[in-house]
């Protein structure tokens, strides 16, 4: 497998990620580097294999239905690049 | 300053020093020798006092815990609040925590006071810390060289004794490796046995906080620390607390220790497999038998994992948008035009391929080629080990195929990068806890590390199995001269 030049330019568009001509081509060296370490996966016959997610065999917990978490909204969006009136802002998406 | 943290807890049940004199002298040792190094992001002595004072006067009203007023310096991967918490990146870089992280919760309950925030590769990804945002940190042993990564500040840190002991988080080997590439001693816990809430998370199914100190003891009181159940964690495991140090002083006769194989072949460098194979001697001597097991995936780790730990980070890291925290480009004309620069501005070149490598395996038509297919992996993986503890009690071998290299050298390759963790990352797959202690130094005098591997929940074992090690050997007192 080897990626092109615009899979290399799909894959920035769907991570949200800005890249230039210059950058796209080093990323398409890079990641074709690397997808040459993962391919050696596909040598192996895993038919028939439980796929494993984690370590332990573990179920997720359940919890009574209510807010455990007190209110720190305050303290939550002063770390925000912009807020207004306890709501955070963005660039108009609706006109 | 070469002392353990068990000595210092001493010194202060004695009333020979304060947490306060503590602290002074650590932060003392910071502002001298740091600069060399570059091992923190975050040094505040004010903070540091201010919660040194508060362990002198735990201890002064007759409430301190053993470790209370002990310093410790903790990844800057780990929220903490009134802290920057940076996780080596530029889109963190204005972050000061608004909580703790349960580990940070935990080391504040024992009393024990954070004298900073240490370097690391950015978001965790990186074996030499050559990625973080604020610049790479240097091996103390030589500071042409790389200390190791994730947890390279960490690992400096401990080594050049600017601080007692440190937290560290590893995905795939970034505290063994660093702490066989700078002499100390690093345990990485069953996964699920430290919290991992206010951990910033690169891949949620293999990231798992640990101790980094100069000895196994010294380990062991940091896990009895960190260590807990979480409700916050969905994955953080509900078992009954217990002291990691219980058995540190029981002999090692019939011990069987299991070498594996694919450990001891090409790839391993003269000097290191010459001081691993002394060690396995030293063993003997201290009553361990050996036999030979094999983990013959093991060889598919690397391979597995960089499907699985970039897939999760490409979902994780998603968070980060300029919206809600972090970092936002300056100008930018919509939403989408603010995404994009944001993240391209904010995140450094080894993050956003792997952010790529996840978004691409995970997407549309290529999901069971490439994710499913590491999962397989990964229970075969994990399989191998289930055998191989059917014939021994733990497990020894390398922690890293070399000694530190220099910085730049792999800095161009990642493939080459990756293969650091080529010993450490199968443990991670299989969820097992594995640590690093030193066993020896190379022809250039820098410190070679073994790893022990346990089997699930086995930590006082294994850290049974280092202690006595450490008691008979002097590998893990050297330090570099600064």
């Amino acid at each position: 497998m080897s990626l092109s030049i615009d899979d290399v330019k799909r894959i920035a568009r769907l991570a949200r990620i800005r890249v230039s001509e210059a950058e796209a081509l080093d990323y398409q060296d890079k990641l074709n580097g690397i997808f040459g370490l993962i391919e050696a996966m596909q040598a192996v016959d895993t038919a028939g294999v439980t796929p494993m997610a984690h370590g332990q065999e573990v179920f997720q917990r359940l919890r009574e239905d209510r807010a455990f978490e007190p209110d720190r909204r305050e303290a939550f969006q002063a770390v925000a690049p912009q807020v207004e009136a306890g709501l955070y802002l963005v660039p108009k998406v609706i006109e | 300053m070469n002392d353990t943290i068990k000595h210092l807890s001493e010194l202060l049940a004695s009333g020979q020093a304060s947490s306060v004199e503590l602290c002074q002298e650590f932060l003392a040792r910071i502002a001298r020798h740091n600069p060399k190094f570059n091992a923190f992001i975050s040094i505040d002595p004010d903070l540091t006092l201010a919660e040194a004072r508060t362990a002198d006067t735990r201890r002064a009203n007759g409430n301190a815990g053993v470790l209370t007023g002990v310093p410790v310096a903790h990844k800057d991967i780990f929220c903490t609040e009134g802290w920057l918490t940076t996780c080596g990146s530029r889109m963190l870089s204005n972050f000061v925590a608004p909580y703790d992280a349960h580990v940070i919760e935990q080391f504040k309950a024992a009393g024990m006071p954070c004298l900073g925030k240490t370097n690391m590769d950015e978001f965790a990804m990186g074996s030499s810390n050559e990625t973080s945002f604020y610049g790479p940190v240097k091996n103390p042993w030589d500071t042409d060289r790389v200390p190791g990564g994730s947890s390279g500040g960490s690992a400096a840190a401990v080594a050049a004794r600017l601080t007692p002991a440190a937290t560290g988080t590893d995905t795939g080997g970034s505290i063994r490796q660093p702490a066989a590439l700078t002499g100390i001693t690093g345990l990485k816990p069953t996964y699920g046995v430290v919290s991992r809430y206010g951990m910033i998370a690169f891949a949620s199914s293999l990231d798992q906080g640990g101790p980094m100190a100069r000895t196994a003891e010294d380990c062991a009181l940091l896990l009895n620390v960190m260590a807990g159940f979480d409700a916050r964690d969905s994955t953080s495991l509900e078992r009954a607390k217990e002291d990691y140090g219980r058995d540190l002083m029981k002999p090692l006769t019939g011990l069987k220790i299991g070498l594996p194989r694919e450990f001891f072949g090409e790839g391993l460098t003269g000097d290191t497999a010459k001081a691993v194979e002394a060690a396995i001697a030293r063993y003997r001597s201290l009553g361990a038998e050996t036999v030979e097991v094999g983990l013959p995936n093991s060889s598919l780790s690397v391979a597995a994992y960089y499907v699985l730990a970039p897939a999760e980070a490409s979902s994780n890291l998603s968070r980060f948008d300029g919206v809600r925290y972090g970092y936002r480009t300056p100008e930018y004309t919509d939403l989408l035009d603010m995404y994009e620069k944001s993240r391209a501005e904010g995140f450094g070149a080894e993050v956003k391929r792997r952010i790529m490598i996840g978004t691409y395996v995970l997407s549309h038509g290529y999901y069971d080629a490439y994710y499913i297919q590491a999962q397989k992996l990964r229970r075969l993986i994990a399989d191998d080990f289930a055998a191989a503890f059917r014939q021994c009690d733990v497990i020894l071998g390398p922690t890293a195929p070399t000694t530190a290299f220099r910085i730049g050298e792999k800095a161009d390759d990642p493939v080459q990068m990756y293969l650091s963790d080529i010993y450490t990352i199968a443990v991670n797959l299989a969820g097992l806890p594995g640590m690093s202690l030193p066993c020896g130094f190379d022809a250039q005098g820098l410190p070679i590390g073994m790893q022990l591997i346990g089997n699930y929940f086995d930590e006082a074992r294994m850290l049974n199995v280092a202690h006595q090690y450490q008691l008979a050997t002097d590998w893990h007192t050297k330090a570099p001269a600064l």
